[in-house]
């Protein structure tokens, strides 16, 4: 059981971070080493796409592979996440659109955002449980 | 929900780990179970009852 657990868990992270450096070249590739060239930048953004496809799937056969307390755990967390996610972004939103805040709303701030109580979840529902 | 989990487990000296390997669950489930944290599911409950060779009832203990 370990040992098919830590194949997922490697399979994932190395999906997780290629999805990261294909995005890192998505980002910075344009300006820094293609100069712009539409077709270099449309084929880094489709890469990354698939690669962000083949992490969710990674992430799916990891979740699968879940005991029922750890899926309870992880399910948990992902519904504070989402609802969160959902308030809070548009919360968020609105206060960008009556410029109550002196910044612009960016998605980074939300995905960073949904990643931190993701975090937060996980260990207050893994410390009930323990 | 209660349970004699612990008191079988022990009583067949095995630790949290062995069962957990037995039942095909990590040693945190067997342990939130032990501490009625946590309900397993029917197929786990009738994994335990099959390996101490018991009736479902007489390991958990419904109680409303």
């Amino acid at each position: 059981m370990k040992l098919e657990r830590n194949k997922r868990v490697k399979k994932l992270a190395v999906w997780t971070w290629s999805w990261v450096a294909t995005m890192a070249i998505a980002t910075f590739g344009p300006e820094f080493i293609w100069d712009g060239h539409p077709f270099l930048t449309a084929f880094a953004i489709i890469v990354n796409l698939a690669n962000g496809i083949l992490m969710i799937l990674a992430n799916r056969d990891l979740f699968n592979h879940f005991d029922e307390l750890e899926k309870k755990i992880h399910l948990e967390s992902m519904a504070i996440s989402l609802g969160l996610a959902v308030v809070v972004g548009l919360t968020f939103s609105l206060l960008d659109q009556q410029n109550l805040i002196p910044f612009d709303a960016d998605i980074g701030f939300l995905v960073m955002f949904i990643g931190i109580t993701y975090l937060v979840s996980m260990l207050i529902n893994t410390r009930r449980y323990k | 929900m209660k349970n004699r989990i612990r008191d079988l487990r022990t009583a067949k000296g095995m630790t949290q780990e062995d069962l957990a390997e037995i039942i095909g669950v990590s040693r945190q489930t067997i342990n939130a179970i032990e501490k009625e944290k946590f309900d397993p599911s029917l197929p786990t409950a009738f994994k335990m009852a099959q390996l101490f060779e018991l009736p479902i009832e007489q390991i958990f203990l419904f109680e409303i």
